[in-house]
């Protein structure tokens, strides 16, 4: 069985890539089958939060949306959101931005609230966009924590922002200028708008505490 | 079987093996090394703010770092693993693959699959925003959101569809060979089997039938899949065939060799989940995860044991025969890729180092330090043989090893250490820029290795080049003239 061709096959190959599988993959998603999956318009209709800042969008930039989105209805924002989440993994934002807060390295007191299974069950993430690599910080809870304005002038150029940025300049989101965001420009606040936005604690910085306090706390 | 092996004729491996499909792999390998390392290179200037070529659209380094992935893993890797391929399982199993007319076809298949992903990564998101008919389109043109797995979803069935060709292909001489096979060929046909399950498994359910955290658990088999159960057993079982040929002496222990391979059939596909500690993924299946890590580095050090016994006696080997050199120092990096696994599947040290570049460093340490190294050190023996000309200049080769070895070793050295440092910046709740101003010395330092080890290649290629062009110039010479580098001229 060990040196023919049979074992090697059956037993290495389908067996235990098998058995890995079902341990592995099959437990989780048995453990899960509950939490249901849900839609963008789903994601969408229940949160007045994102529906504030897009429209916020349309009062901000209102040749461009309405160019490019009409009205902020439901429906547009739904659609907003599915591009924008296309725009972050084409760009491959992912790859600098994780997107989970761990329970350890005080990622709570940078963060907020650590990240919880339900957060993920929905069409947007769909892969899952939990990155690997931090570059620049985790992004699951950046919706409110920075206007509309500010993301855009930051993807336009982040240097005018952030000083000593070392994240890539984004112009092509743009119609030349950073108050002008195009389609996918204003797609892709939105998306980063709609990151926690879900979260009673939204926005975070609103429940802003000292550091010092906070740490005191614990 | 290397007894078997000696005596065919040249005339017989000929018919065996076709020369021209090995090199065309070969080269067609390096081409996509060479844009990888390019694309690295962009990434690693965006990071130091020395990017020459910003606010291009299509230069966006977050496209060119995928480009940067997966030109390695299914330009370069693939690539240089069929051409191998091609070369080693006709001459242990004595046989022909099934079709010589299909070995083409896949070779221009797979070429068109990786230049069709770097494409559409590269152009696709471009040209959905700019072409009106493809705006509204409900899938992505661009890249995938699955890491390793880019590859834009309507490329993922042609890849898939060639892998089952690659398998049926090899598979057909090795299916009629009779009795016990050799440890080399145990490892290939697992993984014919594993690459196709795993690409299947990775690409498909995330995308279209899982959301939320299953599906990260399922992208964690995927990645680690990817280097285990594809990367690693092609490169163990060539390590296998070669080193014994070139040492010309069998494996210390066949008993050690059954417990690699047996222990990395079993717990390598359980390792999945340690990519994703202290996510939502249960926190039971992250220990299992952990445990049957720790496993694998057990199996590990058996292979490298085995190896290293087997090198025992003929230690002067690594001084005067290039490609062995090659073989052992990818080895040694394994040992110390082990070794950095050992600390870093831990809960405590994944707290500190999970995001930073310490993984990063890892992942180098693997796929250049130690399958690229086997993958040259292979091309290094075989390129006289496939072209009958000895290298243009055994100097070149040398430079080609040391700018590559020593890059290596900077690079690995300075983006491990500093992971570290990111990781202390980050749980001491400084504000973010300070984690990035304080990685600047450790990416500039980056970007310097990166330039040895693109220096490297560059000896190679043009090396390659110049061998290539004598070869021409003197017609096909006996095969005995390769001897100089790589032994016996089996
Ligand atoms: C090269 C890595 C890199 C890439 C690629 C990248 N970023 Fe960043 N990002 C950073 C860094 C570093 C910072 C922190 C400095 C700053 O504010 O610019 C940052 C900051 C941010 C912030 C501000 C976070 C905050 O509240 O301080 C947002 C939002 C953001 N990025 C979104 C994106 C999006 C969306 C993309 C893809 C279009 C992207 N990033 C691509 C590295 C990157
Ligand atoms: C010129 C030499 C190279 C340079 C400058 C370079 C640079 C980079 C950069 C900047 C990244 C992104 C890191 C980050 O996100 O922080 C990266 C990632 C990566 N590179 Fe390279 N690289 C080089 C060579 C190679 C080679 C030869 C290989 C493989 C054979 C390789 C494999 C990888 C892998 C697997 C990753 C992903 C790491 C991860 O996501 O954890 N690189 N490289």
């Amino acid at each position: 069985m060990f040196e023919g061709k049979s074992g090697v096959l059956l037993v290495g190959g389908l067996g235990f890539f098998a058995f890995a599988f079902l341990s592995n993959a099959v437990v989780p998603m048995l453990m899960y089958r509950d939490l249901p999956e849900q839609t963008t318009a789903e994601l969408v209709a229940k949160n007045s939060n994102l529906m504030y800042q897009f429209e916020e969008l349309s009062y901000r930039y209102p040749e461009q949306f309405k160019q490019h989105f009409g009205e902020p209805t439901t429906d547009q924002c739904a659609e907003a959101l599915r591009l924008g989440r296309q725009i972050y993994v084409s760009e491959g934002c992912w790859h600098c931005h994780s997107q989970f807060v761990r329970p350890v390295s005080r990622e709570e007191d940078r963060w907020g609230p650590v990240s919880a299974t339900w957060e993920y069950q929905n069409e947007l993430q769909r892969p899952v966009m939990f990155g690997t690599r931090r570059v620049g910080p985790d992004l699951c809870r950046e919706g409110g924590r920075r206007s509309n304005d500010w993301h855009a002038a930051h993807f336009y150029r982040p240097k005018l922002t952030s000083a000593a940025s070392p994240m890539p300049e984004y112009p092509w989101l743009f119609d030349g200028a950073p108050d002008k965001p195009n389609r996918r420009g204003l797609a892709l606040i939105t998306y980063v708008q709609w990151l926690g936005s879900w979260l009673e604690s939204y926005p975070d910085y609103e429940a802003y505490q000292p550091l010092a306090e906070r740490l005191k706390e614990k | 079987m290397i007894d078997t092996q000696r005596a065919t004729t040249p005339v017989a491996d000929d018919l065996l093996v076709d020369r021209r499909l090995v090199a065309s792999y070969f080269v067609a390998a390096l081409v996509f090394m060479g844009i990888s390392l390019l694309a690295g290179m962009l990434m690693a200037l965006q990071l130091v703010h020395w990017n020459p070529l910003r606010g291009i659209e299509l230069l966006s380094p977050g496209r060119w770092r995928m480009i940067h992935t997966n030109a390695i893993a299914y330009g370069f890797l693939a690539n240089a693993f069929l051409g191998a391929l091609h070369w080693a399982v006709p001459r242990l199993t004595l046989r022909p693959v099934l079709s010589q007319s299909l070995s083409w076809f896949i070779f221009a298949a797979w070429q068109f699959v990786v230049l069709a992903t770097a494409l559409g990564i590269v152009v696709g998101p471009t040209l959905q925003a700019n072409v009106p008919a493809l705006q509204n389109l409900r899938w992505s043109l661009g890249a995938q959101g699955l890491e390793w797995g880019e590859t834009p979803t309507w490329i993922d069935p042609l890849a898939l569809a060639g892998l089952l060709l690659v398998a049926v292909n090899f598979m057909a001489p090795i299916m009629q060979a009779t009795g016990p096979l050799y440890v080399t060929l145990w490892y290939f046909l697992a993984a014919f089997v594993w690459t196709f399950l795993t690409y299947a498994m990775g690409n498909f359910l995330p995308q279209y039938a899982l959301a939320g955290t299953s599906a990260g658990a399922v992208g964690g088999l995927f990645i680690h899949d990817l280097v285990g159960l594809f990367v690693t057993p092609l490169g163990w079982g060539l390590m296998y065939y070669f080193v014994p040929i070139l040492l010309r002496k069998p494996m210390w222990s066949h008993a050690l060799s059954l417990v690699g391979f047996w222990g990395l059939a079993f717990f390598y596909p359980l390792n999945g989940i340690h990519h994703f500690l202290y996510t939502p993924i249960p926190m039971f299946l992250q220990h299992g995860a952990i445990i049957s890590t720790v496993a694998v580095e057990m199996v590990v050090l058996t292979v490298i044991i085995n190896f290293f016994a087997t090198l025992r006696g003929s230690g002067r080997e690594i001084v005067t025969n290039l490609p062995i050199r090659w073989f052992y120092t990818g080895m040694v990096y394994y040992a110390l890729t082990c070794l950095q696994c050992a600390m870093q599947t831990t809960l405590t040290f994944q707290a500190l180092i999970h995001f930073t570049d310490w993984v990063v460093g890892h992942a180098h340490l693997v796929m250049f330090g130690v399958f690229s190294m086997w993958l040259m050190g292979i091309m290094t023996y075989l390129f006289p043989r496939l072209w009958h000309t000895p290298w243009y200049s055994p100097a070149l080769c040398e430079w080609h090893y040391w700018l590559s070895a020593g890059g290596m070793l900077v690079m690995a050295t300075d983006l491990i250490l500093g992971g570290v440092f990111q990781g202390f910046y980050w749980a001491s709740l400084a504000p973010w820029e300070v984690s990035v101003d304080g990685s600047q010395p450790f990416w500039i330092v980056r970007v310097f290795a990166g330039l040895a080890i693109l220096g490297g290649q560059i000896c190679f290629f043009y090396n390659l080049y110049m061998t290539w062009r004598e070869s021409r110039a003197l017609g096909a010479r006996p095969l005995e003239a390769a001897a100089p580098l790589g032994t016996a001229a089996n």
